[in-house]
């Protein structure tokens, strides 16, 4: 066991947590009240190598590993949890790609997902009314010669209205559920692919999502990713990583909501003295400190056995899990540590609770993480 | 970064793992009932070197780290927690504290015949008085030639009534505090020094805790450990890995009630199915696997920074407790109620489970002390 970082990982966090610290916190109230997407940022950031951590040099990544990814997802998290889940998905997408496009297909979309003018790509398998049930989507796409005709609807798509390339789940066939599902690399400006309407959301304001309508949607058949009626496999694969990226997005979020609540401990006095110097105000800082801790381990863990190619989905599932509903505990006791004042927008904790919501719904509901890890023990 | 057990680990922990199956799991319950102390079990640990893990082979020791004793104290709760506290108070609150702190000629008297289980050790820091604000003890030590006096009492202490070797701390000079307070290494059979009162306790009643007593119990010179003066602070930094230990029961137990939770939930027929088919049980069993996860990563964390003697430790050391504790509580609470009213029953190992992780909260420092220590090393200035 050896629990220390490597110096490249240590340069990643530092780098990162500097980039985050001058460009990412000043823009993050901001980003949130206008609900403003933080395009010069994402391109900033794929100049700085952060948007494909995961795939090779070669397609213009920067590989890093697993570990260093799930760190710099957490750094940027503690500063703008929207940008941190933008450069998570995207860094996702562009995994999904190298591990199961073809030659082609990785020299032509990683480079435009993680560099160029809009350096991010989509994951769309989410429909109005296909959400944990994934299986169940309806999305239809159609052979006619050398193309693929795509129809339907997909929702809740992360950063959907600006992403160059997007992973496409839809029925290529009647077989049933899982079994009929193919993904499609489909780029943006492809005639037949609208973007629909803009979510108004409680949190993370400053990233984007949206529904996409395809419409009569032709994709060449070359963009096919993956085997033809295998694609759910590619879906549950990628979203096991994207997992990991929630959870270290959790774990910067938490650690936001720990700064900021023993900062405002040592400095707000009440009953004549600073309000940390209180056992209620200490044992909310304690708890919050622990559990944090253990959500980071957990994450960890998950990247390292990620990264060294083991099996980390019932591992992932567990950190998911653990640091995205404590995390709703930490925000909800920072808020309480500041009183009135973390109710108002002026104390960076009234948008960290907000933010911290969806973290239990995305990337699979706390209630799919369950099924997951209860399924491990209970049907081995 | 490496987040695996090396091969020597994982065979250490199977080794301890199959010693728990057969020889502490089929006695727990009668043990626990009887508050019968497993002595021929506690002489094979010693023999397969469970009871100085740690520690020198000079010593007698197994030579391994504390993550490996960590290890060994987890597999030893999941079986009989009792055993595992029996283990865990003898090494970390007794063997370390010699180890660190003892001199030569006391690492080999004592510490040498301690790692082989011959003879069983106890730490003497906890009065009436004197709980979670230690530093108030009242036990008096006196230096009266080549000897020191001993007066006072000392409550709780866990493996008292078997140990052969006791560390106890006594005040010498009340105007210092905390300062005034140094260690000492008392003897069985020292004139002066008996076991009181004998506790019947809610739980661990495989593992005796005992009253020691000392009316002017004179003890050699030799027998101060570490300096005069130095006493608190050899309390404090045993502490600090002694919640490794107790963090580790407390995960050995939660395992154990998961194990049972599981095994329950596919056996358990109730609306024409296994329960386990029911959300709500899947439910509880994958939040009590989580936060086993979760413990088991702090308490392992914090066994390697003790190990490596990292900067931190005893910051760890308390979450880990501070989380074991109390995640093994909401486990065994979660294994209960997975067994409904069977879980209520002493048929159900859940029953002991639950009555046994309730000290982890209690004992080597309260969650409240943790959260006392956690909290001040983040506030500080």
């Amino acid at each position: 066991m050896d629990w220390q970082l490597s110096d490249d990982q240590r340069m990643v966090v530092d780098m990162v947590r500097d980039f985050a610290a001058n460009e990412v916190r000043p823009l993050a109230a901001h980003l949130d009240e206008a609900g403003q997407f933080p395009l010069d940022n994402l391109r900033k950031m794929a100049g700085l190598g952060l948007m494909g951590m995961n795939v090779p040099a070669e397609y213009g990544g920067s590989p890093v590993g697993a570990v260093a990814l799930s760190l710099a997802i957490s750094e940027m998290a503690r500063a703008c949890a929207s940008t941190a889940i933008t450069m998570s998905v995207t860094n996702m997408v562009a995994e999904a790609i190298n591990a199961f496009g073809t030659e082609e297909q990785k020299r032509t979309f990683i480079p435009k997902i993680v560099g160029g003018d809009y350096p991010m790509g989509s994951f769309c398998l989410t429909e109005p009314n296909a959400g944990s049930d994934a299986a169940s989507l309806a999305v239809r796409a159609v052979r006619d010669g050398d193309h693929w005709v795509l129809n339907g609807t997909k929702a809740f798509v992360s950063h959907g209205a600006y992403s160059s390339v997007l992973v496409v789940w839809a029925r290529t066939s009647d077989a049933p559920k899982a079994a009929g599902v193919s993904a499609f690399i489909v780029e943006r400006e492809t005639p037949g692919l609208t973007v629909g309407k803009a979510e108004d959301k409680m949190g993370l304001r400053g990233s984007n999502t949206v529904a996409l309508n395809f419409e009569d949607c032709r994709v060449p058949a070359d963009q096919l990713l993956g085997e033809e009626g295998k694609g759910f496999r590619i879906a549950m694969m990628a979203l096991d990583g994207g997992r990991i990226g929630v959870s270290s997005q959790a774990v910067g979020i938490g650690q936001a909501a720990l700064d900021a609540s023993v900062e405002y401990a040592k400095i707000r006095e009440q009953f004549g003295k600073p309000i940390g110097r209180l056992e209620a105000i200490q044992w909310f800082i304690a708890d919050m400190a622990t559990e944090l801790e253990a959500a980071r381990n957990l994450t960890l863990r998950a990247a390292w056995l990620k990264e060294k190619g083991k099996k980390f989905s019932r591992e992932a599932s567990t950190a998911k899990l653990f640091a995205t509903e404590r995390l709703n505990v930490w925000t909800k006791n920072a808020v309480q540590i500041h009183g009135g004042y973390g109710y108002t927008k002026e104390y960076v904790v009234e948008r960290l609770i907000r933010d911290a919501k969806v973290l239990t719904i995305y990337e699979g509901t706390s209630e799919i993480q369950r099924l997951v890890i209860s399924r491990a023990l209970l049907e081995e | 970064m490496d987040f695996m057990l090396n091969d020597e680990q994982n065979a250490l922990r199977d080794m301890v793992r199959d010693f728990a199956e057969n020889e502490l799991k089929p006695n727990a319950a009668h043990w626990d009932e009887h508050h019968i102390f497993p002595a021929e079990v506690v002489k094979k640990m010693g023999a397969l070197g469970l009871m100085g893990v740690a520690y020198d082979p000079a010593y007698n020791g197994a030579g391994m780290d504390y993550l490996c004793y960590a290890i060994v104290v987890e597999e030893l709760s999941r079986g009989c927690a009792g055993t595992g506290v029996i283990c865990s108070a003898h090494s970390s609150l007794a063997c370390d504290p010699i180890y660190n702190y003892g001199n030569e000629a006391q690492k080999q008297k004592y510490l040498s015949r301690m790692t082989t289980a011959e003879w069983i050790g106890c730490f003497g820091l906890t009065e009436p008085g004197a709980g979670s604000d230690a530093a108030a003890l009242k036990t008096t030590a006196v230096k009266d030639g080549d000897e020191y006096v001993l007066n006072g009492s000392k409550l709780f202490i866990t493996n008292a009534v078997e140990a052969q070797v006791a560390v106890v701390f006594a005040q010498q000079d009340k105007e210092k505090g905390h300062r005034g307070i140094s260690a000492f290494i008392v003897e069985k059979g020292t004139p002066g020094f008996s076991v009181g009162k004998v506790e019947d306790k809610l739980g661990i009643r495989a593992s005796s805790t005992a009253e020691l007593v000392f009316e002017n119990c004179r003890i050699p010179a030799a027998n101060l450990l570490g300096e005069e003066g130095q006493g608190f602070k050899i309390a404090l930094s045993t502490l600090d890995g002694g919640r490794i230990g107790i963090a580790a029961q407390a995960v050995g137990i939660a395992q154990a009630a998961l194990d049972e939770a599981v095994k329950y939930s596919k056996e358990r027929v109730q609306f024409g199915k296994p329960i386990a088919k029911l959300q709500a049980i899947q439910w509880f069993i994958a939040d009590m696997a989580t936060e086993i996860e979760a413990a088991r990563m702090l308490v392992h964390k914090a066994a390697w920074m003790k190990s490596h003697k990292m900067k931190g430790f005893g910051h760890y050391s308390a979450m880990a407790k501070l989380y074991a504790a109390e995640a093994a509580m909401r486990a065994t609470t979660k294994a209960i109620q997975v067994h409904g009213g069977y879980g209520y029953v002493k048929e159900y190992s859940v029953e002991r489970h639950f009555r046994d992780a309730k000290i982890t909260e209690i004992y080597e420092g309260t969650s409240e002390v943790q959260r006392l220590v956690i909290a001040a090393n983040l506030l500080r200035d």
